[in-house]
């Protein structure tokens, strides 16, 4: 692990910020990522009191491109461009797979989004009826119908480039908020072996201006998309907390969040107790409390929260907290052309091919395909690593540049309950709480889905007629740094976490904004799914109060 | 190819220095420099910084002596370490660095201790400062001090310090600004915003 650990946000006395609780407060909402920002927005724009508790620093935005000089640069591990590490983000990785878990979120004002790619594609009606169609995983309690509305919300709420022109999506009501990014020159040499490989490409929805809008600039092609944008055209949920601090929501950085503490019997969430930078604890009461910190630190919370009430951790009647923990995993391969593709000015994808999402082959589940736009070494990333320089560097990154083509591709894991986040309380963070343990591994069908990506990118890149340098399938994969599943959705409280209104069977007023409670992981990008998912939960919480 | 004043900028922007035209911002500016005392390629003649406004204490002398031996190192090691190609090495790099330099002390201090290095080495096999090397005898120094292979580390050895402070440091200037870019045949090199049309253009267009 990282020996880096969070720098920022140093204070001096006399600038510190007020951390103590709030008196009235009709929602507490816990993370202040993507979910917890939209939900606590929406609630503002309802008149409710929102306070925000994050566990991370507030960044300052104006430092964003020495942080992507960080990214660029390899004297910078990947934890120092958002400073994770160190004791305060200790974990255990156990299981059969490696699980590098702090390369997979960022802890701050904004969350993850802070170095997420942007890609924001709706899942598939399939997706809700895993079990019911192919007879593996479990249904969901709600359908893609339920979701459309807020799909179209969230879609404006990030600031979506795209255009409707993938005949494989589900339906849509309302063209997307701008126009989508055109395809890449290299699309066009994708374009014709696609169309040889009888393989259907359209463009990609993109949480990225394609034009400015809400007060941020369009791309600018900075090319280092994840893991920092400087120029503020992704969207990163830092844009909707200042939005919603604008109305009155009161955020708080650098204070996590410790145990949540119930009454009445266990029934109700009496007060989050949080502590701040100096080691004090606080105790914020609130009506409603929403957990936002992602499928990690939320069955995290909730087991370092068990009690008298909730032996096992709070809101684990059912013993599904932290179980089913899913991930979207790599496939890719790529290799070199004899003529110049032109890789590496941008830093995102504009197109992909979702024709095998639905897929009829046997006993595979849905596989997304991406045709990359940042294939091969960037050329200034190369050249720092380098042992030449001058003439003979130059003719190395001549030689390296500008021939290398490359398909990218997800796939979903099925859930398992053995797949899970516990606690490891042989190790402990900086306020002695024992470590999240993730506990990772691949099934069968997860396995042959990649292989199957594998084989219909072989078949793309045998009518390139291009020399295959490398492939990423069963044995070598990756995750995409997307946790799911960890306090899942459904009907019957023996069985899940949550209803179908993202509120704790167990606990009457605590709700879950999050992809931790997906029932299944599809094989689309979860970001636009969760903001979707908060926004519904703030209407149920709303109309609660 | 002539690095121009936009590379620097675009090479300051890179580096967070500088925000949109910014060059008001500049610590030093050695295009106009150049433009009033001329540009000199030649090692050991005019490549030294020129001199900047008189400082007020003494302190503030020596800080800005100090600041002119790194960058003077700097520009040498860009000197050893650019294609031959490349024109203008001397003001592109007094513009970067002396900008990044004046605004970021903990880089500036960095890289004055990492110049003790480099200056001991030339003096046991030159007799001379870093700083008044030609390009062939810093490539000499910098390949005996190890930077040719050394990982950059701002906190390790001298070879892994002279590699990110110097090496690494001139390299990230060079090859993300446009020019370098088009050194190797790409317009819009990471860590440059230059638009979202190169992406879309062909290699003959």
């Amino acid at each position: 692990m990282s020996a880096d650990g969070p720098d920022s946000g140093i204070e001096t006395a006399t600038a510190t910020p007020d951390r103590t609780p709030s008196r009235k407060v009709d929602v507490c909402v816990v993370g202040a990522g993507p979910a917890g920002a939209l939900l606590a927005n929406r609630l503002a724009d309802r008149g409710q009191d929102v306070l925000v508790l994050e566990a991370g620093p507030r960044f300052d935005r104006s430092d964003r491109r020495e942080r992507m000089e960080r990214a660029i640069r390899p004297a910078h591990g990947p934890h120092s461009v958002w400073d994770m590490g160190g004791e305060r983000d200790a974990y255990t990785s156990s299981g059969e797979w490696f699980y590098p878990l702090n390369v997979t979120r960022v802890k701050g004002v904004g969350g993850s989004t802070l170095h997420w790619q942007g890609m924001v594609m709706r899942l598939h009606e399939s997706d809700f009826e895993r079990h019911t169609r192919d007879g593996v995983g479990a249904d969901w309690p709600i359908d893609y119908a339920d979701l459309k509305p807020y799909y179209a919300e969230a879609e404006r709420a990030l600031g979506v480039a795209g255009a409707s022109d993938n005949p494989f999506a589900p339906p849509r009501d309302d063209p997307h908020p701008m126009p989508a990014f055109p395809p890449s020159y290299s699309d066009s040499v994708f374009a014709e072996a696609c169309e040889a490989a009888e393989i259907a490409m359209h463009t990609v929805p993109n949480a990225r201006n394609s034009e400015p809008r809400d007060g941020r600039s369009e791309c600018v092609g900075y090319g280092t998309c994840q893991p920092v944008c400087p120029s503020g055209a992704k969207y990163s949920a830092d844009y909707t907390v200042e939005a919603a601090e604008s109305k009155g929501v009161r955020v708080l950085d650098r204070v996590p969040v410790q145990r949540l503490e119930t009454t009445d019997g266990g029934d109700r969430v009496g007060a989050a107790v949080y502590a701040t930078p100096d080691g004090t604890e606080h105790r914020q009461e609130a009506r409603q409390f929403v957990l936002a910190a992602g499928g990690v630190e939320i069955p995290r919370l909730l087991l370092l929260s068990r009690s008298v009430d909730h032996p096992d951790g709070l809101a684990n009647s059912s013993g599904a907290v932290g179980r089913y923990f899913m991930e979207h995993l790599f496939a890719g391969t790529g290799g070199r052309l004899d003529r110049p593709t032109r890789q590496n000015h941008v830093g995102f994808v504009t197109s992909e091919s979702h024709q095998f999402y639905d897929n009829e082959f046997d006993g595979v589940g849905p596989i997304k395909l991406e045709f990359l736009n940042y294939a091969g070494p960037s050329p200034v990333e190369q050249a720092l690593t380098a042992d030449e320089w001058g003439d003979d560097l130059l003719d190395t990154l001549r030689d390296s540049y500008g021939r290398h083509l490359a398909m990218g591709g997800l796939v979903g894991q099925l859930p398992r309950a053995d797949n899970r986040i516990t606690l490891d309380p042989s190790t402990t963070d900086d306020h002695g709480n024992p470590v999240p343990e993730v506990q990772w591994s691949l099934d069968d069908r997860t396995k042959r889905t990649l292989a199957t990506a594998n084989d219909l990118q072989a078949r793309v890149f045998e009518e390139l007629d291009a020399e295959v340098e490398w492939t990423v399938g069963p044995e070598n994969t990756g995750p995409a740094y997307h946790h799911m599943g960890t306090t899942r959705m459904g009907e019957d409280p023996d069985e899940s976490v949550v209803d179908a209104r993202l509120r704790t069977h167990d606990v009457s007023n605590l709700t879950i904004a999050s992809s931790s409670v997906f029932v299944t992981s599809g094989a689309m990008n979860p970001t636009l799914t969760i903001a979707a998912l908060a926004l519904k939960a703030a209407d149920h919480v709303d109309a609660d109060l | 190819m002539e690095l121009t004043r936009r590379d620097a900028l675009a090479a300051l922007a890179g580096a967070g220095i500088l925000g949109g035209s910014g060059a008001a911002a500049l610590a030093r500016d050695g295009f106009s420099e150049n433009e009033d005392h001329g540009e000199g390629d030649t090692p050991g003649e005019s490549d030294a910084p020129s001199e900047r406004d008189a400082p007020e204490t003494d302190s503030d002398a020596d800080r800005g002596e100090t600041e002119r031996t790194v960058v003077e190192g700097l520009v040498v090691t860009a000197r050893a370490v650019y294609p031959g190609a490349v024109e203008n090495t001397g003001a592109f790099v007094e513009t970067y660095a002396g900008t990044k330099l004046d605004s970021r002390p903990e880089f500036r201090d960095g890289a004055v201790d990492t110049l003790d290095g480099l200056d001991a080495e030339a003096r046991i096999t030159f007799d001379a400062r870093f700083g008044e090397l030609g390009p062939t005898a810093a490539d000499t120094v910098l390949r005996r001090v190890g930077a040719d292979t050394a990982e950059p580390d701002p906190g390790g050895t001298t070879a892994e310090r002279v590699r990110y402070y110097f090496v690494n440091e001139v390299l990230y200037a060079l090859y993300t600004s446009p020019t370098g870019g088009k050194l190797v045949g790409i317009e819009n090199p990471q860590g440059h915003p230059g638009g979202t049309d190169s992406y879309r253009r062909g290699p003959d267009r």
